[in-house]
Formats: structure tokens, C-alpha cells, sequence
């Protein structure tokens, strides 16, 4: 696969200053600018999503709120309300709001997956590096345990682990982190070791620079940049993995909300017509293809190379 | 040479598989609850408890455990699953197994055969025509299809073909008798969801490695040498896309065997992925240890094919320096 990638590089690496790795203006076209708007908007949501919110995301809502002025229904249903002006999206299969339950939920399925994709980055580039500068025994003994991690379906994995421990937050993040740091890991290594073959880095070495100057002055400058993007594609796997998993039931337990079970428990809301299994799905896809679109943005201005990472 | 290159990735799946059993063998031992116990129930005594731990070879230690358990997976035997064990001889997994891989390698040959040409060449058909209306329309829908998740598909379609149209069942409840027509029609949402989700990774990969391909001198020299637009990308970047594309269709494949959980979910699909679940809600060990051994199985055999393809392909990796 980098075979291509080496075959152009000779006429490209030595116009680059090997003690400066080129300032890439990013430049947007309207989609990436979109993108970045609505991620800006849900990382207020996220920031101050609780205290605009209505309603509290547990609150089951009185019925009196429903009673029409001037009908004799006493009782009205509240569950599967359409939208209207007491609820601006409706309510769910409890009654409950469905627009205060997708403003504390943000809190939730963003924020677990935020930090589960720094996890991921954190366990990934820091062995995936150290794989790419190490010995040859200790690249092959942590790509052979990445492989066989990778090579168990991630959900099954996470499947077994939380029935063994029990569903919790912390677990979540931890179990995420360490699932995705398997693609981050043969990223990064892939990354670095392109890097150490480079001949700034034999320079580096000839000049009696150590292994770490190595790492922070010649390495990590010059994967930033394609694992940037890449962390955008990554949270992007980040947030559908956990949604899956509490679509499943094993992630967020309520009474706390959370996009992916929310779209679970109202989904018998679809037969009558609510909007409310809608909504948290628009809410997760909105953020996603925005997310996506950045960095669809920003690869196809950096030739397009990221795009070819984005499965594996 | 070539014959190096291949034994070597061998070996390398075979370490992979190895370890991998290794990992799934502790993974299942970190399950709560005692196997015996969960078999006799409320039957259990101590003396029976204990009985049955012997029996099943759970008093000894895990690592004579885990060598007894990879020989038997080794000569084809599986074990024995809980289920019914407490009154008799319990089922053998290996005839458990037997209808879901089934089910399973049915679903995934289906999709496969519709997706895997579709997508290339709707991926094909974008790289040739790059930036015009017919690309970007293909770019921007897979773009929104692979971002989306897979609940919502399920469910979006659901939503028009079985409670809009009504035209389709929106549970799959399989007879086993079914062929052609009713098979197809029974089959159809699963199938549907699944060629979505399937073909807009690989459209986007086909895309983005022939467009790739196609900005390398020689493919510079074979439009100034005049040769047609459509037989440089048949001719010259197709074969040299060949690797990465391959990877992604095994990828896929291997996604389609055990990470489809939630689509078999959604439409209670008795494939292996939901018997899986079942197994590790029911803490029947010896079931979840097969399932997970045939999902790591069938991704290290498709990953070990799709590098055997890339080496195929590439003539400088068929001879290494």
C-alpha cells in the first residue's frame, strides 16, 4: 500500500527544510465550513446543554401540561406526544422530553466519546511509535497482539467485558479506548516508520541525535497532521461504536440519556408515527457527517492519501 | 520468492490465531459465575457442584484448562454447550453452530454478490469522472451513508419498506424451506441494509485509491502519450488499485460475518453474531470461545487472502529485496 507513497516521495522530500516541517494552510470549501458550524454548535450544546434545557432529562412530564383549554379530557396522554409548544420535539415512551433528554444526552454520548478517542490516541501513538523506533522483537510481538485484538469483532469484545464487569462509564471509555488504539496503533506505526527510513532522520542520527530528539523533533511533527485528520475519522467510528452499544443496551444505562439508547427504547414509537426514535438518530448523523465532512474537506486538499486510511 | 513471502504470512496468521485463542481464553474466564453452578441451579450442592466441576475438567488449572481446550478446537471438537447440560448430555456446539454459519454465509455471499460489483463500479465510474456532478453526487451519498449509524439505516428503511410500502416483511422469520423468490423477499431487509453499508465504504476506498493511482508519472505519461482516458484506468490504475481495494472488500467481509450485531439484532436474524450475544447473556462459555474463535478465524484467513492478493498484484513485494 505505501509502496506508491514511496515511489513519488524522492522528488517531494527534498524540497521540504528538514528543521521545518511546510505550515499547511487549511483551506475550506463550503462543506468543510458547514462542518465546522455544527460541531461548534454541539460542543456549545455540550458546554451549556443542561441549564438551556427545559425540562430535566428524567422528568416524566404532568399531564396537566397536555390538557387542551376548554376540552372535558382530563387525562391526556403524554407519551409519543407530537411536537408542540410544551414540547418542542415531542416527548418519548415515557413522557418524557424528547428535546431536554438530546441536550443532556450530548453531555453524555460526546463527552464518553471525546475521551475515549484521546485514550485511543494516547495508547495508540505512544506504542505505535514506540513500535516504529524499537527493536524488531518488540515491533513484532506488539503488532502480532494488535492484530489478534483487532482481528476480534469489536462489539463482540466489548459484549464480553461489560457482562463480565458490568456496564459503567469508566469501563466504556476504557473498553472503547483500548478498541480503537488498535487502529490508531498501526497508523501511527505505519506513520513513524515512514518517517525513520526518511533521510532527515538518518541525518539526524549521523549528526548524534538522540532517540527521543528523534522522536519529538523529527517524528511527531510529521504525523501530526495526517493523525489530526485521522482523529476526526476515528471519533466519528467512536460515537456510532457507543451508540451501537447502548442501542444494544450494554453502553449508557438510563434513567441518564444518551442518543444511542434513546433511539432504542422509543423505536415502537415509529409505528405511531413519533418523531421521537427520529430525533436522537438526526442528532448522532448531524455530528457525524459534519465531523466527516472536515476532514473529507481537508484530505482532498492534502491529495487525498488520508482517504486510503480511513477503513483499516 | 514468492513462495517466502507466502509461508511467511502464514506464519504470521498462525502466530495471530494463536495468540488470539490466547486472549479469548481469558476473556471468557473473566465471565462471573461458576459454570456449574449456572447448570444445576437450584440443584446445586456442594457435593454436586463439585462433581460437575471435575467433570468438566473446571477443577484443574487454567493453563491445563486452556491447552485441553486448544486441543480439542485443534482436532474439530468444540465442546459441549450449557444449554441442557443440567438434565443430560447437553448439545454439542459443533450442531448449534451448524444452521447459524449457515444463515450467516448466506447473508454474506448475498450482499457480497450485489455489493462487491456495484460498489467497484460506482467507485470506477466516480474515479474516471472525477469532480463532475455524477462524482460528487456518489461522494457526497456515501459520505453521509458511512457517517449515519447503522440503527438508523435499519430503521429509516423499515420505516418505507415495511411500514410506509409494505412490501417487505420487517423481521425475518426463516423456515429454512424457503428458496428462490420467498428466500429473496424474506431476506431482502437485512440484505438491503447491509449492501448500503457495505458498498459506500468500498465505493469511497475504489475511489480514493484509483484516484490515487492515477496521479503516479507513469499514468502522467500515459495521457500524454495519448492513450485513452477509460482503458488508463482499466488498463494501467485498476491493477495497481488492486490491493488496497481487496483489503477493504475483506474488511467488509469479515465485518459481515461477526460485527453485525445490531442489523441481526434489529431484524432478529438467527445468524452467528446474535447467537453470540445469546451465549454471553446465557454465560454459556464454551459457545461465546467458538463463536469468537470463528470471527477471529475468518478475519485472519480474509486478511491473510487479501495479502496474498496485494502481493499477487505488485510485482516489487513478489520479489523482496
Amino acid at each position: 500500500m505505501s509502496e506508491s507513497q514511496q515511489e513519488t516521495s524522492p522528488s517531494t522530500q527534498f524540497e521540504e527544510l528538514p528543521d521545518a516541517p511546510p505550515k499547511r494552510k487549511v483551506k475550506l470549501s463550503w462543506p468543510g465550513k458547514i462542518g465546522i458550524a455544527v460541531v461548534i454548535f454541539w460542543a456549545i450544546i455540550v458546554a451549556i446543554g443542561p441549564t438551556i434545557a427545559p425540562y430535566h432529562e428524567a422528568d416524566i412530564l404532568d399531564e396537566e401540561l397536555f390538557i387542551v383549554p376548554g376540552s372535558d379530557e382530563m387525562y391526556p396522554d403524554t407519551d409519543f406526544q407530537p411536537p408542540s409548544k410544551i414540547v418542542y420535539l415531542g416527548s418519548d415512551y415515557l413522557g418524557r422530553d424528547t428535546l431536554s433528554r438530546i441536550l443532556f444526552g450530548a453531555r453524555t454520548t460526546i463527552g464518553i466519546s471525546f475521551i475515549a478517542t484521546l485514550l485511543a490516541y494516547l495508547l495508540g501513538v505512544t506504542l505505535g511509535i514506540a513500535s516504529a523506533v524499537g527493536s524488531r522483537f518488540l515491533d513484532m510481538s506488539l503488532s502480532r497482539v494488535n492484530d489478534a485484538l483487532l482481528s476480534i469483532p469489536s462489539i463482540m469484545f466489548a459484549l464480553v467485558m461489560i457482562a463480565a464487569l458490568g456496564s459503567t462509564i469508566p469501563l466504556l471509555i476504557l473498553l472503547t479506548g483500548i478498541i480503537y488504539a488498535t487502529s490508531v496503533f498501526r497508523i501511527a506505526r505505519s506513520l513513524g516508520q515512514e518517517v525513520m527510513v526518511s533521510d532527515f532522520v538518518e541525518a539526524a542520527k549521523v549528526r548524534g541525535e538522540g532517540l527521543w530528539w528523534v522522536i519529538t523533533r523529527e517524528i511527531l511533527p510529521n504525523i501530526a497532521m495526517p493523525l489530526a485528520t485521522d482523529f476526526g475519522l476515528r471519533f466519528v467510528w467512536v460515537i456510532l461504536f457507543v451508540s451501537s452499544l447502548s442501542f444494544l443496551g450494554l453502553g449508557v444505562q438510563p434513567p441518564m440519556s444518551d442518543w444511542g439508547s434513546m433511539v432504542k427504547e422509543n423505536l415502537p414509537g415509529l409505528v405511531y408515527g413519533s418523531v421521537a426514535p427520529l430525533m436522537p438518530a438526526l442528532a448522532i448523523a448531524t455530528l457525524t457527517i459534519s465531523v466527516n465532512m472536515i476532514v473529507d474537506d481537508i484530505s482532498a486538499h492534502s491529495g487525498g492519501k488520508l482517504a486510503k486510511r480511513m477503513i483499516s | 520468492m514468492l513462495w517466502r513471502a507466502l509461508l511467511g504470512r502464514l506464519g504470521i496468521s498462525l502466530v495471530t490465531l494463536w495468540i488470539v485463542s490466547v486472549l479469548i481464553f481469558i476473556g471468557t474466564n473473566l465471565l462471573p459465575g461458576d459454570v456449574a453452578q449456572i447448570i444445576l441451579g437450584q440443584m446445586a450442592t456442594p457435593e454436586s457442584t463439585a462433581a460437575l466441576r471435575a467433570k468438566l475438567g473446571l477443577d484443574k488449572p487454567p493453563i491445563q484448562q486452556y491447552l485441553v481446550w486448544l486441543q480439542n478446537v485443534a482436532m474439530g471438537d468444540l465442546g459441549i454447550s450449557k444449554a441442557g447440560l443440567g438434565a443430560g448430555l447437553g448439545t454439542p456446539i459443533v450442531e448449534m453452530l451448524g444452521p447459524r454459519v449457515f444463515n450467516t454465509a448466506r447473508l454474506t455471499l448475498l450482499v457480497a454478490v450485489v455489493a462487491v460489483p456495484v460498489s467497484l463500479f460506482l467507485g470506477l465510474i466516480a474515479a474516471m469522472h472525477p469532480g463532475t456532478r455524477l462524482d460528487r453526487s456518489i461522494t457526497f451519498a456515501t459520505l453521509n451513508l458511512i457517517s449515519v449509524p447503522d440503527f438508523l439505516v435499519a430503521t429509516a428503511l423499515v420505516l418505507v419498506f415495511a411500514v410506509g410500502l409494505g412490501w417487505l416483511p420487517s423481521i425475518v422469520y426463516l423456515r429454512g424451506d424457503e428458496t428462490g423468490w420467498v428466500l429473496i423477499k424474506t431476506l431482502a431487509m437485512p440484505m438491503l441494509t447491509l449492501v448500503i453499508l457495505v458498498s459506500s465504504q468500498i465505493i469511497r476506498m475504489t475511489r480514493a485509491t484509483v484516484l490515487n493511482v492515477m496521479s503516479s508519472p507513469y499514468i502522467e505519461m500515459a495521457i500524454l502519450k495519448g492513450v485513452p482516458r477509460k482503458r488508463i484506468i482499466l488498463r494501467h490504475a485498476l491493477f495497481n488499485a488492486v490491493g488496497p481495494i481487496v483489503n477493504v472488500i475483506a474488511l467488509n467481509l469479515a465485518w459481515l460475518v461477526g460485527g453485525v450485531v445490531v442489523v441481526e439484532q434489529i431484524f432478529s436474524y438467527p445468524g452467528l453474531a446474535k447467537l453470540m450475544i445469546e451465549a454471553v447473556l446465557m454465560r454459556d462459555m464454551p459457545l461465546v470461545q467458538a463463536c469468537a474463535m470463528i470471527f477471529c478465524t475468518t478475519y485472519i484467513v480474509l486478511i491473510f487472502i487479501a495479502d496474498m492478493a496485494t502481493i499477487l498484484s505488485n510485482p516489487r513485494l513478489r520479489h523482496p529485496k
